[in-house]
């Protein structure tokens, strides 16, 4: 029961300071289930957001979902994940009944730009960790590097690099198994 | 009562279809926009202003303030909180349902080789997608876009300069670098 609250907590925290998308909350997930809870490793987190770009539903609630059942089963996804909306149900509920014009205040413009470049470092230094844990041959730096340039300058749908990096993930380890058991022959 | 129930349906319906994040739910609230007319499109782009100004993920702030502002026509504040919630929870149950059969799945054949191969490819690619995006915020946060040229926002990249410089230095939670750079831009006008 302590276990489930502490999911519930953490990830209403995590959702409360996230701003933008999925992909903003990534600092913020490294502290909390990486480094402060130990709740999984920076590989599995990476698991996690990837399955989660692929799968139904928003990557935000995915995560969630997946380290809440990793530590608590069904009902500790279920936790993680109303943890996760807790904050926007009170905060939208209160802005839509009163406040109509909240973003076009200027007080709010002026915090969100801070915020933008505040989580534009944050983000850079999860990608470095990323990074260190994902890139550990050339494969899978041209991968990233290949993967890098088609996200950013064109439209093709995330689902789709993601899977064919899956494919490519099996098709270059087979590959290399090959290469070597050729070399240990020779 | 038909309506929590349109409601739900309509945003598990979302949930359920909608691959790829929060953006990917807007394609489904224009269509709810012209199937039920509980919002016009002027409406949503000031919802989508809203949730991105918010704490939280853009898809749950959305379906909190299309199910709120539904619910709130017709039956009151108390009928508008239900229905945010209605929205909310519809929107999450298909992703919940999916990602712990796929948890199942995936803790029993985590240790095999072609789970392990098909990891190898996509963490990278996930790595990948996550710098692609943080270059996307980086042009909105540190460019100035005219008609005429683009110019650098140096008040902006100062500010990421020196969180990432004391991100790496003290190591405090990130929390207090976003609320630090909220207060910051309030203060120098940003």
């Amino acid at each position: 029961m302590k276990e489930l609250f502490k999911l519930f907590l953490t990830f209403a925290k995590v959702g409360c300071f996230t701003f933008g998308g999925g992909y903003a909350m990534l600092p913020l997930l490294q502290k909390e289930v990486v480094e402060k809870n130990n709740w999984a490793t920076e590989e599995e987190l990476m698991d996690y957001f990837a399955i989660g770009q692929c799968t139904p539903g928003i990557i935000a609630v995915n995560t969630s979902t997946f380290i809440g059942y990793k530590r608590k089963g069904i009902i500790g996804g279920i936790a993680a994940t109303l943890g996760m909306v807790f904050p926007s149900i009170i905060i939208i509920t209160i802005i839509a009944a009163f406040i109509r014009s909240f973003a076009e205040l200027e007080i709010v413009g002026h915090a969100l730009n801070g915020i933008k470049a505040g989580v534009c470092a944050l983000i850079l230094d999860a990608v470095i960790k990323l990074t260190k844990k994902s890139i550990i041959d050339k494969y899978t730096l041209t991968l990233f590097v290949v993967v890098f340039f088609i996200a950013l300058l064109t439209d093709i749908s995330t689902v789709i690099l993601i899977i064919s990096s899956g494919i490519l993930g099996v098709v270059i380890s087979r590959i290399k198994t090959r290469i070597n058991a050729g070399k240990g022959e020779a | 009562m038909l309506l929590y129930f349109r409601l739900f349906y309509e945003f598990a319906k979302t949930g359920l279809f909608a691959i790829g994040g929060g953006l990917a739910t807007l394609p489904f609230l224009y269509e709810m926009s012209v199937k039920t007319g509980w919002f016009t499109t002027h409406d949503i782009s000031n919802m989508i202003a809203v949730s991105e100004s918010t704490p939280g993920p853009i898809g749950i702030n959305m379906s909190t303030y299309v199910g709120f502002q539904t619910a709130y026509t017709y039956f009151g504040a108390a009928g508008g909180i239900l229905g945010g919630i209605t929205a909310t929870l519809s929107l999450v149950l298909p992703s919940i349902i999916v990602i712990e059969l796929i948890s199942k799945v995936l803790n029993k054949f985590k240790e095999s080789q072609l789970v392990q191969d098909i990891f190898y490819g996509l963490r990278p690619a996930a790595a990948a997608l996550v710098a692609a995006s943080g270059m996307s915020i980086a042009k909105v946060a540190f460019l100035i876009e005219n008609t005429a040229a683009i110019t650098i926002n140096f008040k902006s990249l100062i500010l990421g300069i020196l969180i990432f410089v004391s991100y790496k230095l003290f190591k405090l939670h990130p929390v207090v670098y976003i609320a630090a750079a909220a207060v910051i831009g309030i203060i120098f006008k940003f």
